[in-house]
């Protein structure tokens, strides 16, 4: 059974070699790139000689990008600049953390449906679809009466809403890998569930969840924004891109730099997030030497 | 043989009348989709807007809000202002054919007093019983003197509906609504369009000249604008300021805005519920220091692009019922920031419930930061809008921000809102010197008397001081070129009787 | 199979009514009050008072839910309040709009994402691996509302080419119901275009480094069957988990482009009715939803087995 032993293995042994092979990736490490980037600029906002976010200037309204105001000023007069910089904190927590929840939580469960089937499945996949069928609006409104306005529970309900994707995710593809000979295999030496689980099905069904991830993260911004809209998350008038790009869109033709940069800079994110999660998915794929 | 001939010679004449050359047909864009197509029972703004074409009122409303007869050519009020008695227009059909007359006046008003769901009941409070005295004759008897009923009268309340429709229908008269109004419904399909075409028995048809009119809600002020330019529509109301510019400067498009009847204001919590414990809705001095903080001109031009005006009263600068002794007041920290201390306060927190617009979020930021100025710390709370209206009326809120559409009578902007008992005084505020002042002002059928009233009262709440008014925005309408003879109304209606197209 | 799927059917019963409950309870938890809410500038207590009687606001939480429940048995999905419509109406006339915006945006998804994908794949770490990939990322990037507002200045205010907005039934202007219907569809599809194209990519490069493709190379099998015929069917699984997904969330509804684009969908519809508290509304939409994403997780789940039979065991 040469299969066994060609197959991808386990978690453990793979760990060193995968780090290998993620430093050496050049599309990972420029991802990683962009993201530190974001990340130091938003832990910098402080101390960084930009303008006060919120400070309104009734002379400079929506003025176009000048030497005064690098990227311009919104509809307050404020600068955009000093708005995107302290934003960042914003909007990278919204993204990251929706998504960490949303996997930490999702893709236990699917591993569950998938591994055991029969009424474990069924009782997941249900509730799958019950949460699918939620309308979004409906929990987040909720969430901002019963927990009030704050970005940690607009982070909790975006990351609510995205998890029944990788439940589904997650078990379609542990469906398919356990088949395969080599669990079959782990299973015919008496190994344990939980074993088999980590070890054997977790690492084979990553990569359709990192590429889901580095996707989700794009919508999450974009999500805090309209939740900030609700009462949830960030309150005007402190920054968020998503918020910022919300303005924007009533000045599409006078100001578009309004909705220019908050947008480029999402793109940015979600390109770094994905060159990353490129890395990551060849390095962690066990079937790629 | 000559039966046939007639017959088609009749067809073909028929047909030549109906549709001179090319039918004219015009697109209005909404902002908004209206609610249940039923006098008796529709509440929305835009539902009036389609009412106006559809549905003829006993009396109109001119561009100086004037009352001006519509089914009712002349009306006059006897016993000391407790009976109206009107004549209506002879000739006039409903759009089923039946006959308008003081029988289905009755029918209507009757309706609109006992219609389970009506909500017309409150502007009606004031009728005893309405009879008709003739034909084309009708008779209203008032329990106490109501002046403000004739400017009820010149809106949904006043909307005669056919009686034998209402009475098929029922509460169900919104799916096919019957009324005597210069276009008859055809079809609607909810957030998608309202078609109505032209009644060739109108009674004032020679002024028609649009054959078909068909309403489009589209929510979005851009998109709208863009349908306009594209020439997918003829005409959009509510234009946003910022566009305004854009409009003026297109050879292909007609701009037109007027100081609409209504207010943007910030309600503050004098006494509903525990939440009004607090030194904003107890100390007026902070009030008026948050008041005078405001740079109105400033907001004006920030945010409306100079298209609204700064106010400090229930009606508008330009109205007649605004009182001259009170202007609009100039901005002054200083003196804000004196009252404030007199107060006791060196920082006053407070926290404003914002409804979730753009619009509405961008002002409130920027008297966020002019108050800011004087010692305000304001904490913006942006709620959407049913979770708003239901914090406001139990009181779970220390300022509120809330509009009002305006009502062609002065009352309509100030009476409910002030009273002890008012229908939807959300502040709580309650002085009966006011009541008294705001009551008198009701009965009287003399302006001026009512105007002393109105401007007795104003100076009371100007110093007390629960609603602070911040402006009037306008109406803005846009329009093809080739669309002409649209006169822009305060109260945001658009007539389409007298329009042209082409 | 069928036996199967008479299961999964049965078990969506149960699911509906679980479902039910919980958007029930939940949407009365919600904050704001129906008949306020709609009362707008009309707010005459005693009328107010009056019609909480008539829809039986006032009844318990479980009287009403059973009340509904009571009604759905019968066919009745109640009425709306802001309009005095028929629910089951309102999902009639809505329904055909929305599952006709799902399938084109569907197809633009399609058509853009997975050749897409499969190219960036087979091409990996060239110019044009990454410039595909930005393509469908900036396409997730940008936001629905500032491509539909610039397609339409573009193509409908500039160049006359397409109506800006409105909708037209395809049983009754099959040509403006297409020409209607592109812009908005292309949105939707674009968005969902980067989903597909990344998964298929990612799915593509799992397969390809397998063995058995190794094998079939090795046998010498053309490059272009070796794609079609072998790696593509193996990758489909998780672009098929996803595909039903994201046709699900179609049918819920996309508010922001309807808005833009004016198409009377369910999206414009759910979120009017949840600001306006209109229960019925919200609960009939959500059930329909519902039944949407329950047949489109079974079809994918059927899927699996006919693209991959070792899995029937399994089901």
């Amino acid at each position: 059974m040469t299969m066994i032993e060609q197959a991808p293995l386990t978690a453990k042994r793979e760990k060193s070699r995968a780090w290998e092979k993620l430093k050496a990736s050049r599309s990972a490490l420029a991802g990683l790139v962009i993201i530190l980037f974001f990340v130091i600029l938003a832990a910098a906002a402080p101390i960084l000689p930009i303008p006060d976010p919120v400070a309104t200037s009734w002379s400079a309204i929506r003025k176009a990008p000048s030497a005064a105001h690098w990227l311009g000023t919104d509809d307050l007069g404020r600068d955009i600049l000093s708005r995107m910089i302290w934003g960042a904190q914003a909007s990278l927590m919204a993204g990251v953390f929706s998504v960490a929840l949303a996997v930490g939580i999702g893709v236990p469960f699917g591993i569950l449906a998938g591994y055991f089937g029969g009424w474990v499945d069924l009782v997941i996949s249900r509730i799958t679809e019950a949460l699918l069928a939620m309308p979004f609006l409906i929990m987040a409104i909720a969430l901002a009466a019963f927990l009030g306005p704050s970005l940690t529970n607009a982070m909790i309900a975006i990351g609510l809403s995205a998890m029944p994707i990788f439940v589904r995710l997650t078990r379609g593809q542990v469906l398919s890998v356990k088949q395969e000979e080599y669990v079959e295999g782990a299973r015919s030496v008496g190994l344990g569930h939980m074993d088999i689980m980590v070890r054997y099905i977790l690492p084979n069904v990553t990569a359709p969840i990192i590429v889901q991830a580095t996707l989700t993260i794009a919508t999450a911004i974009i999500a805090e924004a309209s939740l900030s809209f609700l009462g949830l998350g960030q309150q005007p008038p402190a920054a968020s891109w998503g918020s910022m790009l919300n303005v924007a869109k009533n000045f599409l033709s006078q100001a578009p730099w309004m909705a220019m940069w908050p947008g480029a800079a999402i793109f940015l994110v979600v390109i770094g997030f994905n060159l990353l999660g490129d890395g990551l998915r060849d390095a962690l794929d066990p079937r790629e030497h | 043989m000559s039966r046939f001939l007639r017959l088609t010679t009749a067809l073909a004449f028929t047909a030549l009348t109906a549709l001179p050359a090319a039918a004219v047909e015009l697109k209005i864009g909404l902002q908004d989709d209206a609610d249940v197509l039923d006098p008796a029972q529709s509440r929305t703004f835009v539902g009036r807007i389609v009412y106006t074409a559809m549905c003829d009122k006993l009396v109109d409303v001119s561009p100086d809000l004037k009352i001006v007869p519509q089914l009712a050519t002349e009306w006059a009020w006897s016993e000391g202002g407790k009976v109206l008695t009107m004549k209506l227009r002879d000739g006039v059909k409903f759009h089923d054919e039946t006959l308008m007359d003081a029988a289905a006046v009755v029918a209507t008003i009757e309706r609109n007093l006992t219609l389970p769901e009506s909500r017309r009941k409150s502007e009606l409070s004031s009728v005893e019983k309405v009879e008709a005295t003739g034909p084309l004759e009708v008779k209203f008897t008032l329990k106490k003197p109501d002046v403000t009923l004739l400017a009820q009268l010149s809106d949904r309340a006043g909307m005669i509906v056919s009686p034998k429709a209402a009475k098929e229908l029922g509460a169900n008269f919104g799916s096919k609504p019957v009324c005597a109004g210069p276009f008859k419904f055809v079809e609607r399909v909810q957030q998608d369009r309202i078609v109505l075409q032209k009644f060739a028995d109108y009674w004032n048809k020679d002024n028609v000249f649009i054959d078909k009119v068909t309403y489009l809600p589209i929510p979005d002020s851009t998109v709208r604008l863009a349908n306009l330019q594209s020439g997918d529509l003829d005409f959009i109301e509510r234009l946003a300021p910022t566009d305004a510019a854009a409009v003026k400067s297109d050879s292909k498009l007609t701009y037109a805005d007027v100081v609409n009847i209504g207010y943007m204001a910030l309600y503050a919590n004098i006494g509903n519920g525990p939440r009004a414990d607090n030194p904003f809705g107890k100390d007026k001095r902070l009030r008026q220091a948050f008041s005078l903080a405001i740079d109105r001109d400033a907001l004006n031009q920030i945010v409306y692009e100079g298209t609204a005006v700064g106010g400090n009263q229930p009606f508008p600068p330009n109205s007649p019922w605004f009182n001259k002794a009170l202007p609009v007041p100039a901005r002054d920290v200083d003196k804000a920031k004196a009252l404030v201390k007199a107060a006791g306060f060196d920082r006053v927190p407070v926290e404003m419930q914002i409804p979730n617009n753009p619009v509405a979020q961008q002002m409130m930021q920027v008297v966020q930061s002019m108050v800011a100025e004087a010692g305000f710390d304001v904490q913006l709370k942006s709620t959407e809008f049913a979770t708003l209206l239901d914090e406001q009326t139990r009181g779970n809120y220390q300022l509120s921000r809330s509009d009002w559409s305006g009502r062609v009578d002065p009352d309509g902007n100030i009476h409910q809102f002030i009273t002890c008992k008012g229908g939807i005084n959300d502040t709580k505020y309650c002085n009966p010197k006011v009541d008294e002042l705001l009551n008198e002002a009701r009965a009287s059928t003399d302006d001026a008397v009512r105007k002393e009233k109105y401007d007795a009262a104003s100076v009371i709440l100007n110093d007390d001081m629960p609603i602070i008014y911040l402006g009037h925005q306008s109406w803005i309408w846009a329009m093809k070129k080739s669309v002409t003879g649209f006169t822009a109304s305060p109260d945001g209606m658009i007539r389409l009787v007298g329009l042209k197209k082409g | 199979m069928p036996v199967y799927i008479g299961k999964r059917l049965l078990v969506a019963i149960p699911t509906l009514l679980i479902i039910s409950i919980f958007v029930f309870s939940l949407q009365k938890l919600l904050p704001g009050d129906p008949i306020l809410a709609m009362a707008g500038e009309e707010r005459d207590p005693a009328v107010l008072e009056l019609l909480r009687e008539k829809y039986r606001l006032n009844d318990p939480i479980p009287v009403q839910y059973v009340t509904w429940i009571g009604g759905v048995l019968t066919g009745d999905l109640g009425i709306s309040l802001r309009t005095n419509q028929p629910v089951t109406e309102l999902i009639a006339q809505k329904l055909p709009v929305t599952i006709q915006l799902a399938i084109m945006s569907m197809i633009f998804a399609f058509v853009i994402g997975v050749p897409m994908g499969i190219l960036a794949a087979v091409k990996k770490n060239t110019v044009l691996d990454y410039v595909a990939s930005l393509v469908a990322l900036s396409g997730l990037s940008v936001p629905n509302f500032w491509l539909g507002i610039m397609l339409i200045l573009l193509v409908s205010v500039n160049l006359g080419w397409l109506p800006a907005s409105g909708f037209e039934s395809i049983f009754v202007d099959p040509v403006r119901s297409l020409q209607t219907m592109i812009m908005p569809s292309f949105v939707l599809g674009t968005a969902l275009a980067a989903t597909l194209m990344r998964h298929t990519r990612s799915a593509m490069l799992g397969v390809l480094s397998a063995d058995y493709i190794r094998t079939a190379r090795a046998k010498g099998l053309s490059p272009r069957d070796v794609i079609l015929s072998h790696s593509f069917r193996n990758a489909l699984l998780p672009v098929i988990t996803l595909t039903a997904l994201l046709f699900g969330e179609l049918l819920a509804g996309a508010v922001l482009t309807e808005q833009i684009f004016t198409i009377p969908g369910f999206g414009k519809l759910i979120v009017d009715a949840v600001f306006n508290r209109d229960y019925a509304v919200v609960q009939g939409v959500v059930m329909c939803t519902a039944v949407g994403f329950i047949l489109m997780n079974l079809i994918a789940d059927i899927l699996y087995v006919l693209l991959n039979p070792r899995l029937r065991a399994s089901l």
